[in-house]
């Protein structure tokens, strides 16, 4: 048996225990959040998320409340909304006006609600944190002047990853996000806590100047190095891959690895082979595609008439698409004429 | 896995990823899954946060452990042992599911004489496992409503590794733990599309589909569709090749996107194979160890240049998306191959990839369901039969492909190559989190390769001590086939008298050192354990830091 409400004066009914703001978002009713993460654990720490509850004096967090029968929720009020505008305004006061080259603009929770609250410039002027303190980690570039103390890497890194390498150290204005003793960052360089971030405030480091949102396009394939096979989203511009991203609604649920979010780099080595090449007197000749495939198939068409097919065999890939293997094993079969094939899927 | 074939009928993972976060038991037992499936060590975290109980088996301390119930840190290559003192103590304590032992198994009773002897304390003195934790797995395990089992390389890399799953299916089939959801057996596939090498039938005994070349009915059907008269004969596998090759039997090798001078485990005998060849063509992205040898190499796209789809490890088969153009003159390995078949006098002719997983479906069944159009909206797992199929979470519902599934009566072996007097260590060696395979993609990958650039040996802080190894000390690592020399890294990751080699390094190949030692079924080379020793190399004194 569910449990009803209305939500701006909707009838809604869920199930004993969910938050407001979950019923509100399964009947896409939207209430603005900065902290809420769904595969998280409610935080109630941006108070972005405040609504109104009849009967309750003041307004409250929905992503911590949770619903009650017949209770009646506003969720947009000229209250709740300059509360919001506040909640915007304080945060804007102590971040750096550093959207024009900040890799996350045009995808920054924070500059979106700045544009849709109208907020250019603001009234709280005053102290700014300043952060000197550089982290020399290959993987992850950590602007902690632009953090909003959403505690959503926090969270991730111990609630999915599992590994708690952050937290969120020394209190009030000093709060920031950091590995213990402020080190540099040594952890599983998942990336989890870059893709939860809804500032600027973690980015990959090799994302730096590749591209943010104009002239990208997205590409959506799967992971080429272990079976666990996730779905990444390759952003493109021009001809180069600019960083990787995951979809939360497909079967690895948005995580990626080290190797998946930050492993591409390869693709674009100088050390890839760009020719065919020939050995001749031990030594490698560039060729053309028509040489080289021309004095393969001679060289094989050799050996089968020499030795008969069983003196050819064939190895194949377990990197390879299940395309690519079909045909190489059908190759083998039906044009070499061997079942000498085999790959090393035994490793 | 040929183990789970004779078992089953199949040997793919029974459950898929996601019903991993269900499971109330989970079994962790040759397998780094934090560090070589991370994605499936998230799902396990996410039900021990449901409250499932975690037992990892695994004689490293690795990172999964520290999430774990309970850890049964057993001697490596003795799994066989664990796991049948388990299967005694559920016997004894009455823990087996009895109606589904009757209704869908066949040889319980030879199974259940095999593991008398396995007393808790006999499989205390050969693991090392103190008997309470070994009751405590037993009924653990057993009191699971939705347990499951996951494993890897740690458990198929040994002389004995079919043993070792086949004592890992008497354990799911004594807690009839199949054919639910979240209950199972899940061999975790290393690389990317293994699953997708193996069904595609890049094997020298089976067309595609797991079709035997023996069998009449099955090669009619692809001689039909291919027009062309096909061979009967087993051919031979990999590790035959190279033996065939040195023989002067096999003539010419075509290798395409692997790297065995690498990978294998006894690097001397495959260089001298390959190198004993007449013609060796070599289809890869990077001049590799193996490529290096060859007479043509051949440049290929990588995955983000190319259509196709990959199976991943719980057979769901999906999308790869071309995204950007591959360098200068490199090409898709589909196109190379249709290139050479014409130039051989055989057409291949499909306009794009779809065309091909079609023909796959047209020649397997459990494939015929699956097509490019649907997999617009994500991956499909197999079997999937029909195009209004939905795709099978889970196997063997109500049946096994065999019919019943078969118990086995597996005896402890102990691995071929124990540490003596003068070879003391135990060698073992896996993968690492940042690195990949054989390390051609990651260590071009800048980052990666900052934070891991070296190869190390894992030793433990007592056994440094000891030999008066520092952290970060040069070491040579010797074993009766050859020496390597590389940093030590002193953690407790191994226990004492181990040692672990990452095996992604070429300037320290850990197959100079593993023994080259197979599953007689399988075919599985040993490479988790073999003996060395190791010395400390002397620093020169004005060097010394
Ligand atoms: S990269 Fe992953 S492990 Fe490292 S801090 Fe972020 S979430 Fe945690
Ligand atoms: S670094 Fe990002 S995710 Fe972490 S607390 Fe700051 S704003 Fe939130
Ligand atoms: S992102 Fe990581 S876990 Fe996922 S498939 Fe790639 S390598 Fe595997
Ligand atoms: S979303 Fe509710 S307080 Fe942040």
């Amino acid at each position: 048996m569910g449990i009803k409400l209305t939500i701006d004066g909707k009838e809604v009914e869920a199930k004993n225990g969910a938050t407001i703001l979950q019923t509100a978002r399964d009947y896409g009713i939207y209430i603005p959040t900065l902290c809420d993460n769904p595969a998280l654990e409610p935080y109630g720490g941006c108070r972005l998320c405040l609504v109104e509850v009849e009967g309750m004096p003041k307004p409250t967090t929905s992503c911590t409340t949770p619903i009650t029968e017949g209770m009646k929720v506003k969720t947009v009020t000229p209250q709740v909304e300059r509360l919001r505008k506040t909640v915007i305004e304080l945060l804007l006061s102590d971040h750096p006006n550093d959207c024009m080259t900040c890799e996350r603009a045009g995808d920054c929770k924070l500059q979106e609600f700045a544009y849709f609250y109208g907020l250019r410039s603001n009234r709280f002027y005053g102290k700014r944190r300043q952060y000197t303190k550089q982290d020399g980690n290959p993987f992850l570039e950590r602007n902690m002047d632009k953090c909003i103390l959403c505690g959503q890497c926090v969270r991730v890194c111990n609630e999915v990853q599992g590994v708690g390498a952050i937290d969120i150290a020394y209190r009030g204005f000093d709060a920031k996000v950091c590995p213990s003793f402020e080190n540099d960052l040594n952890c599983e360089f998942c990336g989890q806590c870059v893709s939860v971030c809804p500032t600027g405030a973690l980015t990959g480091r090799i994302w730096s100047k590749k591209g943010r949102t104009i002239g990208i396009k997205e590409v959506e394939t799967t992971c080429s190095y272990c079976g666990c096979g996730c779905q990444l989203n390759l952003h493109v511009r021009g001809n180069e891959i600019a960083r990787v991203s995951s979809k939360p609604d497909n079967h690895n649920e948005g995580w990626l690895c080290v190797k998946g979010r930050f492993g591409y780099e390869f693709i674009t080595s100088p050390d890839r082979l760009t020719t065919p090449l020939i050995k001749r007197d031990g030594k490698f000749t560039e060729a053309t595609w028509d040489e080289a495939i021309s004095y393969v198939a001679e060289r094989f068409k050799k050996i089968i008439a020499d030795n008969g097919p069983d003196a050819m065999a064939g190895l194949s890939s377990a990197r390879c698409t299940n395309e690519e293997n079909f045909l190489f094993q059908k190759f083998m079969r039906a044009v070499v004429g061997t079942n000498n094939v085999d790959h090393c899927a035994r490793l | 896995m040929a183990g789970l074939v004779t078992v089953f009928g199949s040997g793919v993972m029974t459950n898929s990823v996601p019903e991993t976060e269900n499971n109330d038991v989970i079994f962790v037992i040759g397998s780094n899954t934090k560090e070589n499936h991370p994605i499936v060590a998230l799902r396990m975290l996410k039900a021990v946060k449901k409250g499932a109980k975690l037992i990892i088996a695994d004689p490293r301390r690795i990172p999964l452990v520290k999430h774990a119930h309970l850890w049964l840190k057993q001697r490596h290559g003795t799994d066989v042992a664990l796991i049948n003192s388990i299967l005694h103590v559920m016997i004894k304590e009455d823990l087996i599911n009895k109606k589904f032992i009757e209704e869908r198994t066949e040889g319980f009773t030879t199974a259940a004489a095999a593991v008398e002897g396995f007393t808790p304390e006999v499989g205390e003195k050969i693991t090392g496992v103190p008997k309470e934790k070994i009751i405590e797995a037993a009924r653990i395990y057993a009191a699971g409503k939705n347990a499951a089992i996951y494993y890897t390389m740690g458990i198929t890399q040994h002389s004995h590794g079919t043993d070792n799953v086949y004592s890992l299916a008497n354990l799911v089939l004594m807690a009839g733990n199949l054919g639910r959801e979240s209950v199972g057996l899940n061999p975790l596939r290393g690389q990317n599309n293994v699953q997708g090498a193996s069904d595609m039938a890049c094997a020298p005994n089976v067309f595609p589909g797991y079709q035997k070349v023996s069998d009449d009915a099955a090669r009619a059907k692809f001689e039909a569709e291919w027009k062309v008269k096909l061979q009967d004969k087993i051919g031979m596998n990999a590790i035959d090749m190279m033996y065939a090759a040195e023989a002067g039997k096999l003539k010419g090798l075509y290798i395409m996107g692997e790297n065995p001078v690498m990978s294998d485990a006894d690097q001397k005998h495959t260089l001298h194979a390959l190198k004993s060849l007449e013609f060796l063509v070599v289809q890869d992205i990077f001049m590799t160890q193996t490529a290096e040898l060859a007479d043509v190499v051949l440049p290929a796209a990588c995955f983000a240049e190319k259509d196709g789809t990959f199976t991943n490890t719980d057979r769901r088969v999906q999308r790869v998306r071309k995204a950007v153009n591959p360098p200068g003159n490199a090409r898709d390995d589909s196109w190379i191959i249709m290139q050479l078949s014409h130039a051989m006098g055989y057409e291949m002719n499909y306009a794009d990839m779809s065309e091909v997983f079609d023909e796959v479906g047209r020649l397997w069944q459990n494939v015929a369901g699956i097509n490019y159009r649907r997999m617009e909206k994500g991956g499909i797992q197999w079997p999937c039969p029909t195009t209004d199929h939905p795709g099978t979470p889970y196997m063997f519902k109500d049946k096994f492909p065999i019919g019943k599934a078969k118990f086995s009566a597996v005896k402890f072996n102990p691995s071929l190559e124990l540490p003596d007097d003068e070879y003391p260590f135990t060698l073992s060696t896996g993968r690492q989190l940042l690195q990949y395979h054989t390390g051609t993609m990651t260590r071009r990958v800048k980052a990666i390769d900052t934070a891991a650039h070296e190869a190390y040996v894992e030793i433990n802080p007592a056994d440094a001590g000891r030999m008066s190894i520092d952290n970060g000390a040069m070491v040579r690592v010797s074993s009766r086939r050859g020496s390597i020399t590389l940093k030590a890294k002193v953690t407790n990751v191994p226990d004492v008298g181990v040692v672990f080699i990452p095996f992604h390094y070429s300037e320290a190949a850990a197959n100079v050192l593993t023994n080259p030692v197979y599953d007689p079924i399988c075919k599985i080379p040993e490479l988790k354990v073999c003996a060395v020793k190791l010395e400390k190399i002397q620093e020169d004194k004005n060097h010394a830091a």
